[in-house]
């Protein structure tokens, strides 16, 4: 399967074991969605269970909030990430919040898709990395797959979960891994040891990060496409490094990445959104309080630049395997 | 010179001097401090002189009814016209009842906040007859979405005031467990909502209940609550386009009470038309009701509810009322609006109308209404001096477990927060608390 097809075999699995999940959305009922992650769905479990909605995404998401309250666990789809902020209040003040506020009387269990992250020419709203947004909210829980066996156990495992969670799904590796190479040709699932997918129900729990690689050398914290980009850059330059696929932001696989940096005394930290209060901060702040003694070269950062994502530009603005190479030999020169 | 200077030049007066200057209309209230304020310019059709349509009449075909103003109850107390719910005196007493507990209970709580018990109230004099006369034409189990001045709507639905007030003091019985600002009720069994403080985001929330209820082939219905200022919130507009399109079964009321904290009713667009017409663009049924008027309340919305249970979808109805007091203990209105406002509202004062209602009819009388206010006025001191015994906000030891600050962030704990509440145990043992 490739992502698509896994995220559409999750949502599927759950629908048909649980009667109280809904999937809403532009597009997603008839057409199936414009990346057709939801094709079929309508068809399977007919309107009531899946739904056009009207483009306003904070009523997607205030409906969301309504539907889970009256005890549904919806699955809104925001088309983009880059259009999410419209729904931001009902997020971060509403779903975020419902639990703690109203101490167990209401939760909001839902679980927002939406495709995020750059490398398609989406120009400046079709291309943006908001999740270091929701992981400085209370509350919501945010996690980003980078195979389509994590997209389908993490997002059945997302929908299970009584907490509101954002589910990212980076749509650059939808159709199959991208290692950063822009000018080669695209390369599809097939064959990859992760696109082996039960057409059944498993869970990929939330909350446990994955060894993409074990090394000595130092320790590579991504998430994302940025897995691919990484790991491929890692191969090319024969580093002996140590790759954590982060899996969820939060809740965050802290021990995972104490032990990684704590074995290899390194540590870079890689992803597409903005440098500036992005995780990457979040984590370079934990990996220095925690393993500070350990660290035998000063901790680096390879992020997206502090601008809006420009189209023409793309490829200058993405973290690809020269910014990494660069930061790894930088790390491993001390 | 930057882009926005050229932008400037090129329409300035000087680029285009053949053409009259534009001018901004700033809206400003007829009446501010000083002035004698004159409701003349009110079009108050007479009680009785609105139609009351089928239930199941195309929105189109009612459009009127979002202009006009729905009145039962006429200058003697009389119910008339097609709207008048006719009920019984039981009902009607019960209606009288809640209203006056509502103005009880916020009496005794504003002075508990002006004698320092707590950090906040709100008042909903004067309009308890929207809460009231809703939430008593609505099934008990019908979700209702509120806005912060519909504590009327738990009183009538006779939750317990002490609940309410463990709620308004954050002391240790507060089931909300001090986290939400005084008057932010969440109250599950009684079909009320957990309170936001940002305006209108239960719009949505109420169409998706609503939406969920029908979608499940339930038989309940949603209603929900906000002021006339926060319409202009983007959730409002949400919320009827969602509830227009899949014909949610929900109540929506705007409650038009004039001012939303110093801001009158004009910045929300109460100059070009009514709150009620909003309804007309979405093709919802729309109706202007007089929201000091317990009975068209209660017709009204039993109307809007007969209408979203058989599948006739959503009604927008707004409350046309006035707010007698400040915006919260924290609002002076006396700084900006006219200080006699209050006593020249037109539609007057909702327990007073309902009251020469009922002794009219010859169920009830000057004495007995008194001997009611003694009675309520007790109840509710003594709930309050029972709710106190749990303790008033600020005095440390009446509080919740600290580590109650750390649950239910999510389900179940992380260990980040598992970190900062050990943290935060470590100094309050090193404090010596």
């Amino acid at each position: 399967m490739n992502m698509i097809q896994a995220i559409n075999s999750a949502m599927d699995v759950m629908m048909d074991r649980d009667s109280t999940v809904v999937v809403m959305g532009e597009d997603v009922g008839f057409f199936g969605g414009v990346f057709r992650a939801t094709a079929g769905l309508q068809k399977k479990y007919g309107k009531n269970r899946v739904f056009d909605t009207p483009i306003t995404e904070c009523g997607i998401i205030g409906v969301a909030v309504g539907m889970g309250a009256y005890g549904l666990r919806p699955v809104p789809e925001i088309q983009f990430a880059d259009y999410i902020y419209p729904a931001l209040d009902q997020l971060v003040s509403e779903a975020a919040r419902l639990r703690y506020r109203s101490a167990g009387e209401f939760i909001a269990p839902m679980t927002v898709r939406s495709p995020f992250g750059g490398g398609i020419f989406g120009g400046q709203t079709h291309s943006q990395s908001p999740e270091g947004i929701f992981t400085h909210v209370s509350g919501i829980k945010t996690v980003i797959p980078s195979t389509p066996y994590d997209a389908k156990g993490l997002l059945i495992a997302a929908i299970e979960d009584n907490d509101p969670t954002i589910f990212f799904e980076p749509k650059r590796i939808y159709n199959g891994p991208f290692d950063g190479h822009y000018d080669t040709p695209a390369r599809n699932w097939g064959g990859h040891r992760d696109a082996q997918v039960p057409s059944g129900y498993y869970k990929v729990e939330l909350g446990k990060a994955r060894t993409v690689r074990a090394g000595e050398a130092l320790t590579i914290l991504c998430y994302g496409t940025m897995v691919h980009v990484v790991e491929e850059t890692v191969t090319m330059t024969g580093v002996d490094a140590e790759i954590i696929d982060l899996r969820t932001l939060v809740p965050l696989d802290i021990e995972a990445i104490e032990a990684s940096v704590k074995k290899t005394g390194r540590c870079l930290i890689v992803h597409e959104a903005t440098r500036t209060s992005g995780f990457g901060a979040e984590l370079l702040a934990l990996v220095q309080e925690r393993c500070f003694y350990h660290l035998e070269a000063p901790i680096e950062r390879v992020t997206g630049f502090d601008t809006p994502y420009p189209h023409s530009l793309e490829w200058a603005y993405f973290p690809g395997p020269v910014r990494i190479r660069e930061a790894i030999n930088k790390i491993l020169k001390d | 010179m930057s882009d926005s200077k050229q932008i400037g030049a090129e329409s300035s007066p000087e680029a285009r001097r053949n053409l009259p200057p534009l001018s901004l209309h700033v809206p400003e209230p007829k009446f501010r401090p000083g002035d004698t304020a004159d409701f003349a310019h009110f079009e108050i059709p007479p009680a009785g002189s609105t139609p009351r349509p089928d239930e199941a009449a195309a929105a189109g075909d009612m459009r009127d009814l979002a202009y006009g103003l729905v009145r039962v109850l006429d200058d003697e107390g009389q119910a008339v016209g097609p709207w008048d719910p006719k009920l019984p005196a039981e009902t009607l007493l019960k209606i009288l009842r809640a209203m006056a507990l509502t103005r009880a209970f916020d009496e005794r709580m504003f002075r508990a906040q002006r004698q320092g018990k707590t950090s906040f109230y709100m008042k909903s004099t004067g309009e308890e007859a929207v809460s009231v006369g809703a939430a008593l034409a609505l099934q008990r189990d019908d979700m209702c979405f509120p806005s912060y001045r519909q504590q009327g709507i738990l009183l009538a639905r006779d939750w317990p005031m002490i609940d309410m007030m463990n709620q308004i003091y954050s002391n240790k019985g507060d089931r909300l467990k001090g986290r939400q600002l005084p008057i932010m009720y969440s109250a599950r069994e009684a079909g009320f909502f957990s309170i936001s403080g940002n305006l209108t985001t239960q719009y949505p929330q109420a169409v998706g209940w609503a939406m969920a209820s029908a979608a499940r082939g339930d038989t309940r219905i949603a209603a929900t609550w906000c002021g006339e200022g926060s319409t202009a919130e983007g959730d409002f507009h949400s919320a009827c386009t969602f509830a227009s399109v899949y014909r949610a079964p929900v109540i929506m009321n705007v409650v038009n009470n004039q001012w939303a904290i110093s801001s009158f009713s004009g910045f929300a667009g109460a100059e070009a038309t009514t709150f009620a017409a909003r309804a007309v663009g979405y093709g919802i049924a729309g109706l202007r009701i007089d929201g000091n008027d317990a009975l068209a309340v209660y017709a009204a919305t039993r109307w809007a509810a007969d209408r979203a249970r058989s599948n006739g979808g959503p009604t927008l109805i707004e409350h046309f009322t006035y707010r007698a007091e400040g915006h919260s203990t924290s609002d002076d209105p006396g700084q900006y609006r006219s200080a006699d406002e209050g006593s020249h509202w037109p539609l007057g004062d909702p327990i007073a109308r309902l009251k020469t209602h009922c002794i009219a009819l010859g169920i009830w009388d000057e004495e007995r209404h008194a001997a009611m206010d003694v009675e309520l006025a007790t109840q509710v001191r003594d709930a309050a001096r029972e709710a106190e015994k749990n303790g008033i906000l600020g005095h440390g030891l009446h509080h919740h477990r600290m580590e109650t600050m750390f649950e239910q962030v999510f389900e179940d704990m992380p260990w980040h927060l598992e970190e900062q509440r050990d943290q935060m145990l470590r100094e309050a043992k090193a404090a010596g608390l």
